[in-house]
């Protein structure tokens, strides 16, 4: 283990979020959703509103840092960092980025956090494509590709051909978030279980994935609150720790037009031997993973990359009762994740990793000290992060 | 071999060339019934998408290469949900990202040509075609494949 790491320097110490919504029926603006998940944030914490000093926070957040502050009367904003990149990869980026800001004695009090509340129009299918596109897009878009699920499908299809993956893997991973969901009623599917069949029934987006193959469209707003280590007490009983946090790419995933030499991958082959060896942990240490289902094929390759099974053995391990709590092999969202809980952009998969290692999980994995959150499966860069409870320091 | 049918009945983006000129002659290429990409002149390294600087040996001075019209499918989506309402009536429609192992491996994207049910075999051999389209302000050529 390095010494000059992140390792235990940072905790969580106050979670929030907003009720969820379907996309579109936010009673809500946006703006309104982040001040309401971040003040949840503040009081869960028991700290006060105006001491927080920062916010992290990733690709397209509209609910900016100078206006929360001033909206907040924050004496003063320290930090302010944005993720560059696509989707929903930079989300432990910005956990990871809140960390060193405070490690570093830049800021003190930091907020991660996302807010989304959409049109209820405008989804996807229901826009007018450009009339012209360069660059990049234009090696993509005139050949019909234009929608996330539609970038990523030939990956997870060339992944599947490369060892050997059958579909009822990808089932398996779109169950777990289901039947998680039914024990959590924050969820929005709550009280709407999935069976094999309705699975095996539901209609093709783009293939591989069927409908319940994608994650939902929703509106909400979620946070937590990071500090220094030593001054967790203050705040909580139950701190949670950050013991590592990796953002990146491999080798040349930017080429354009599909060309990253590597190409069947959700671009943790470099992100997550460094993780591990950063935490000081080995994925059998690991209790639970949290994983951003954009789509079940990204969490297939993540979850192989992350070292919890080689890709050749993904139909002996990704099967229901592996996958769930309490007593899986590895529990897997077991809030509901992006599929079934809220597609919060990954922010509801922090902070159920945080409620797990609280003992305050819906789906609680018994005597749970370490897990893993991946972010952004297949989009650039990824992140991903190890919490720990204080046992592991 | 060429086309003057469209794979897609309803125009989609269309593709133009980048102001700043760098994938400009990949797209002149197309308008011949040529694909034309990037091979370093210094060190020989093929390089697809276009990019200002050899990512091997970070020459500036790429030249551009006529490649042989072939490939091979390295994988395929068929798509089903429309992405716009332009392909609201040509779903479901085929595409696949072709291997041109001769030009060092480097992969483009296209539709494949016939029909969209078809079975797609991962490492079966492709020929390009070009579809020319000519009647828009700014003509362009999309690169379309099919089985060989």
């Amino acid at each position: 283990m390095k010494n000059h790491t992140i390792r235990g320097k940072v905790a969580v110490v106050g979670v929030g979020e907003t009720r969820y919504y379907k996309r579109g029926t936010s009673p809500d603006p946006e703006f309104v959703m982040a001040l309401e998940a971040i003040l949840a944030a503040a009081k869960d914490a028991g700290i006060a509103p105006t001491s927080i000093d920062g916010f992290a926070s990733f690709h397209d957040e509209r609910s900016t840092p100078v206006r929360l502050a001033s909206a907040l009367g924050l004496k003063e904003l320290r930090f302010s960092n944005l993720v560059w990149g696509g989707g929903g990869g930079g989300g432990a980026a910005a956990v990871g980025n809140a960390a060193a800001a405070i490690a570093g004695g830049l800021a003190e009090c930091v907020v991660v956090f996302r807010s989304l509340v959409q049109s209820a129009s405008r989804r996807i299918g229901q826009g007018s494509a450009p009339t012209t596109v360069e660059g990049a897009n234009a090696l993509t878009m005139p050949y019909g590709i234009m929608t996330p699920a539609q970038q990523y499908a030939m990956k997870v299809t060339r992944y599947m051909h490369e060892h050997g993956v059958d579909r009822k893997a990808l089932q398996a991973i779109s169950l777990a978030s289901y039947h998680h969901a039914q024990m959590n009623p924050r969820a929005v599917m709550h009280g709407k279980p999935l069976t094999e069949q309705a699975y095996d029934e539901s209609r093709w987006i783009v293939e591989p994935f069927r409908l319940f193959d994608c994650c939902m469209e929703n509106d909400g707003a979620a946070a937590l609150i990071l500090v220094a280590a030593e001054r967790a007490s203050e705040f909580t009983d139950s701190p949670v720790y950050l013991l590592a946090a990796e953002q990146g790419v491999d080798y040349r995933s930017g080429a354009r037009g599909h060309n990253a030499p590597l190409y069947a991958t959700s671009g943790f082959t470099t992100l997550a031997p460094r993780l591990y060896e950063n935490a000081g942990v080995k994925p059998s240490d690991i209790d639970f993973a949290q994983v951003y289902e954009n789509f079940t094929g990204g969490v297939l390759m993540s979850l192989a990359e992350h070292g919890f099974f080689k890709p050749e053995q993904a139909n002996d391990f990704l099967v229901l009762e592996n996958l769930i709590a309490p007593n899986g092999k590895l529990p897997l969202n077991t809030s509901g994740g992006n599929l079934a809980e809220c597609y919060m952009h990954g922010l509801e998969l922090q902070i159920e990793a945080v409620r797990q290692l609280r003992g305050q999980s819906t789906a609680q994995v018994d005597g749970a000290e370490l897990g893993v959150v991946i972010a952004g499966p297949m989009v650039a860069p990824v992140s991903d992060l190890i919490f720990g409870t204080e046992a592991t320091l | 071999m060429t086309t003057s049918e469209t794979y897609f009945a309803t125009a989609v983006s269309a593709p133009i060339p980048e102001a700043d000129g760098l994938d400009a002659p990949y797209w002149a290429g197309t308008r011949q019934n040529k694909l034309c990409v990037q091979q370093c002149s210094h060190c020989d390294t093929w390089q697809w998408g276009p990019e200002w600087i050899c990512h091997h040996c970070r020459s500036f001075k790429l030249d551009w290469k006529e490649v042989a019209t072939q490939g091979r499918i390295y994988s395929w989506e068929r798509t089903w949900h429309p992405p716009a309402l332009a392909l609201k009536d040509s779903v479901p429609y085929l595409t696949v990202l072709v291997e041109l192992p001769h030009a060092g491996h480097i992969r483009m994207v296209g539709n494949l040509l016939g029909d969209p049910l078809q079975k797609v075999e991962i490492g079966a051999e492709v020929q390009a075609v070009f579809e020319h389209h000519d009647e828009v302000p700014i003509p362009y050529t999309l690169v379309q494949w099919k089985y060989q």
